[in-house]
């Protein structure tokens, strides 16, 4: 770890080499170590330790970004010039409102210093007894990986913005597969002690034992009990078609026609919050902008989407503090923070309740083929049953579905009260928790 | 050697390492973007460091580092030892490399115009212009437009001998038209996101994006208005940009051996082409030969050695629709009774190597294009991948185009929106019966291939000439 007062020296270094008219710098540091297992072993084991300065300079209402991990002063010089240069040489942005400028301190905890501290042999020890246990269950293949480590960003710009937060991240994912079934179970925390590597591992073990010998079905329309991970993927497939300013702008945001109007279910409330402790939070954003909870949808009306303070000037409005990384391929505002609201059920109750339908552990390759209606196509994967009669009778191949997520969070019975935190990498994290939703579209199976 | 790399290399088998390599990558890249008249992004990015990769008590451990100093580099060793001991701890059957690996020498590619002695101004004009040349159609909601350069310097060296350094350029680009009425969003690019390749700026100017800014944003703007792909089963030609995105998905996962062998089901998911089916198992019709290999000029998995030194190679994977090749390591290949053919490749200094795809590509066959269009009564044409789906065996896939034509005795008819077509990877490809010849081959790239955790993205290589398939279930959309 850096610790902000060496992010501080190296952002003032820069803010000071620079000559553009303003400037905004921003330090990411990562320390991170990885310990990946396949076959009921450990394959491959990494460590890494960077740290990226980003330069924006403006001169007028041009900008150019310049990034680098060579922090010695001819390092630092070189990104600044390079920023500045790339600004002078293109034409005025209109819509660019320039920087943004200090916002209120905010500070969210998110670090522990055991889990920034874990070491090879703690993280071995974990991935032992998961292996351990599936060798013992007959489980052919265990693999999945178990990683901690912190992440710092800081952010300054020449009028006046210092931010920095330091987090911690810890995180396993376990796929235990026999010859014909599979399971999948991930847990993660900002704290490595909330994490059991055994319960983990008994989970996914658990859903690909019960999953042996499953039959193959008839496509078709069903009722799903789907576990958090699925809704996980459909949050983040929503934020990335259309929860940013800029897609509805745009027009091309599922958002678009809906906003106001009782589109989902009044159980399904979504949010981007990057300051409940619950998720992994950060406090600003990628331009340091003091992040604002974002009401997506509320009991089934359709919000806000959020804003970075480009997409806010379009508007006349505030950025939310919702600027995203740059370099991933996003709009310039994302939700990294995301929450689907708990409901009154549990994942009992929604299979006793299904006449007949499909449990549902994970979704996977899901891509969009219609984003003004959110039509997604994509497979099950690492645990399909049948539902019959309120009970779970046998597991079934994986299907392939193509459905309108919009649609799918209308048709939404019941929500779990049990929430599941799930954070992506590098960056982005949801809590959401179980549904039960009683149409959904499957258009294909497989082996 | 430089010292760093003899230091690493020395402090590791001090510390009780079977093998060891160490690779110090040094990156540039630049990144123009351009939407609506303006500058997106105009970005430089300047990466250094080194990874080393350490093989102790037959178990791997690897450590990373930005700072290239001699106390940093005992460090790291130290930490990677320390890491492979404690892998050693969980450890399956010890790790075999197979015959050493001692490669030499230097490899640079082969380029006309170093992209990075263009101005800015010059390639942002470039782009500005077919903005402009899109701005003319009326309808066009979102104009973008892209270029990406990269320049990497990786020396490599190992405990075994070996010694390489290597400078690679890759040159990309391409324009998008994006057009919004009613419910519909629909877009037209051109090349596309796969043009890109280890090339120069020659690279770029052969591409013409300002001649062919006006047509495809004319083709989105049309598109909003076609008919909808019909849902029905029938014969589908696919372009060659779309096929090698086929290709990509569904022959070259499946054939890399770490997954086959289990290792990435965590993420990526196995294969369905399992060990027992190499030499035996009819992949394709006899139409469909497909070869990997690293040395084809401007593939972008085209380089001098992977990142285990192994030099670049070809290999069949398909011949006469004969499955008979993997994508291999020095550690997957021995358990097959194989020698790796060199496709390890990782995404940066602060990753391990992974088996990747180098250029995966279907051969020529003999039809013009023309010809085949002639030759079919009654079918859709499609082009340009819109989206795309596969199951993590590699078997059961969807995927979504940006445009169609439909196919009416021996001619290209209407425009359809909303095209997709599905299928089962053996049965599709065993329905292919004609493949264009090398007049419509080109080499695409896949810039944006995911794998491996922590995340690694590869730049990949597939060249495709448009092919015919038979009895194909299209138009899936809800």
């Amino acid at each position: 770890m850096i610790g902000p007062e060496r992010a501080k020296e190296i952002l003032e270094q820069a803010l000071r080499a620079s000559t553009a008219e303003q400037t905004e710098v921003r330090l990411f540091a990562q320390d991170m170590e990885l310990t990946r297992f396949a076959n009921n072993f450990i394959h491959q084991n990494v460590a890494e330790t960077d740290t990226i300065l980003s330069v924006r300079a403006v001169m007028g209402k041009r900008r150019g970004i310049a990034t680098t991990n060579n922090l010695s002063t001819d390092g630092i010089a070189r990104a600044v010039d390079s920023a500045k240069e790339s600004a002078l040489r293109q034409p005025e942005d209109p819509d660019f409102p320039g920087l943004p400028g200090p916002g209120e301190d905010q500070a969210v905890q998110a670090f522990d210093e055991e889990t920034a501290a874990c070491s090879p042999e703690e993280r071995a020890k974990g991935v032992g007894i998961i292996c351990r246990k599936a060798k013992e269950k007959g489980i052919v293949n265990g693999s999945g990986y178990f990683r901690t480590g912190t992440q710092e960003i800081s952010v300054a710009n020449s009028l006046g913005m210092m931010a920095y937060h330091a987090g911690s991240v810890a995180d396993i994912s376990v796929t235990a597969m026999t010859e014909d079934s599979a399971g999948r179970a991930q847990r993660s925390a900002w704290n490595v002690n909330e994490l059991n590597p055994e319960a983990i591992g008994d989970e996914a073990i658990d859903k690909a034992a019960r999953g042996r010998n499953p039959r193959k079905i008839e496509p078709g329309e069903y009722t799903i009990v789907a576990e958090p991970y699925v809704a996980d993927d459909i949050v983040f497939m929503l934020a990335w078609i259309g929860m940013s300013a800029q897609s509805v702008q745009e027009g091309r945001s599922w958002m678009n026609d809906r906003m106001g109007q009782q589109a989902m279910s009044p159980l399904i409330s979504i949010w981007d919050d990057g300051l409940d402790p619950m998720g992994n939070p950060m406090p600003f954003d990628f331009e340091g902008v003091p992040k604002q909870r974002v009401d997506v949808v509320t009991n089934g009306a359709i919000g806000s989407p959020v804003y970075d303070s480009y997409a806010a000037h379009k508007e006349n409005k505030s950025s939310t503090g919702h600027a995203s990384p740059p370099g991933f391929g996003l709009d310039t505002s994302f939700p990294l923070n995301l929450f689907i609201a708990a409901g009154d059920s549990s994942i009992d109750e929604m299979i006793k309740s299904t006449e007949r339908g499909l449990y549902i552990a994970t979704f996977w390759y899901t891509r969009p083929m219609h984003p003004r209606d959110a039509v997604i196509t994509g497979m099950t994967r690492d645990g399909v049953f049948m539902i019959e009669h309120g009970e779970i009778t046998y597991p079934v191949k994986n299907l392939r579905f193509t459905q309108s997520y919009v649609k799918a969070l209308a048709d939404v019975e019941m929500v779990s009260r049990e929430t599941r935190l799930i954070i992506g990498e590098p960056f982005g994290a949801s809590r959401v928790p179980a549904l039960k939703i009683k149409a959904f579209n499957f258009t294909g199976s497989t082996v | 050697m430089d010292t760093l790399s003899a230091r690493a290399l020395e402090t590791a088998k001090l510390r009780g390492a079977q093998y060891a390599d160490i690779r110090i990558v040094h990156s540039q890249d630049e990144e123009i973007s351009t939407k609506n008249g303006v500058v997106e992004n105009m970005l430089t990015n300047e990466t250094l460091g080194f990874g080393v990769r350490a093989l102790v008590d037959g178990a791997w451990g690897f450590a990373s580092s930005q700072n290239l100093t001699h106390a940093e580099v005992d460090r790291i060793v130290d930490l990677a030892v320390k890491i492979a001991k404690a892998s050693a701890l969980v450890r399956g059957d010890s790790v075999q490399l197979g015959p050493p690996v001692t490669s030499k020498g230097t490899y640079t590619t082969p380029i006309q115009i170093d992209p990075f002695t263009i101005s800015l101004e010059e390639k942002l004009n470039l782009l500005l212009q077919a903005d402009a040349n899109m701005a003319r159609v009326e309808g066009v909601s979102v104009r973008n437009g892209h270029l990406t350069f990269i320049k990497e310097h990786k020396s490599f060296a190992n405990s075994e001998g070996a010694d390489t350094e290597q400078t690679i350029y890759e040159a990309g680009g391409g324009i998008i038209a994006t057009a919004v009425g009613g419910n519909e969003v629909q877009r037209r690019s051109y090349p596309s996101i796969r043009a890109q390749g280890t090339a120069g700026w020659e690279y770029i100017l052969a591409m013409d994006l300002p001649g062919t800014a006006e047509r495809i944003a004319s083709e989105a703007v049309q598109l909003l208005t076609a008919e909808q792909c019909p849902s029905t089963n029938t014969t589908i030609i696919i372009g060659g940009e779309q096929l090698a995105l086929q290709i990509h998905e569904s022959c070259g996962h499946p054939i890399e051996l770490d997954r086959v062998f289990g290792m990435e089901a965590a993420l990526a998911g196995t294969s369905f082409l399992t060990t027992e089916k190499l030499n035996n198992f009819p992949y394709g019709s006899e139409f469909v030969n497909i070869t990997a290999e690293s040395i084809r000029p401007t593939g972008l998995g085209t380089f001098g050695w992977d990142d285990e030194g192994v030099p670049a190679s070809s290999t069949p994977i398909v011949k006469d629709g004969l499955f008979v090749g993997y994508l291999m390591s020095r550690e997957t290949a021995p358990l097959l009774g194989l020698t790796s053919n060199g496709c390890m490749r990782a995404s940066g200094w602060n990753r391990i190597p992974i088996i990747r795809m180098t250029n995966v590509s279907i051969e020529p066959g003999t039809w013009d294009y023309n010809d085949l269009i002639a030759d079919t009564d009654d079918g859709i044409y499609m082009e340009s991948n819109r989206s795309w789906s596969i199951d993590d065996k590699r078997y059961n896939f969807q995927f979504g185009t940006e445009i169609g034509y439909e196919i009416k005795n021996g001619k290209r008819g209407k425009m359809l929106k909303n095209c997709t077509y599905t299928g089962i990877t053996p049965e599709f490809w065993n329905s292919c019966d004609a493949v264009c010849n090398d007049k419509y081959w080109f080499m695409w790239g896949t810039p944006n291939c995911g794998k491996g955790q922590p995340g690694q993205v590869a730049h990949t290589g597939h060249g495709a000439a448009p092919a015919r398939f038979r009895n194909i279930r299209v138009g899936v959309m809800q």
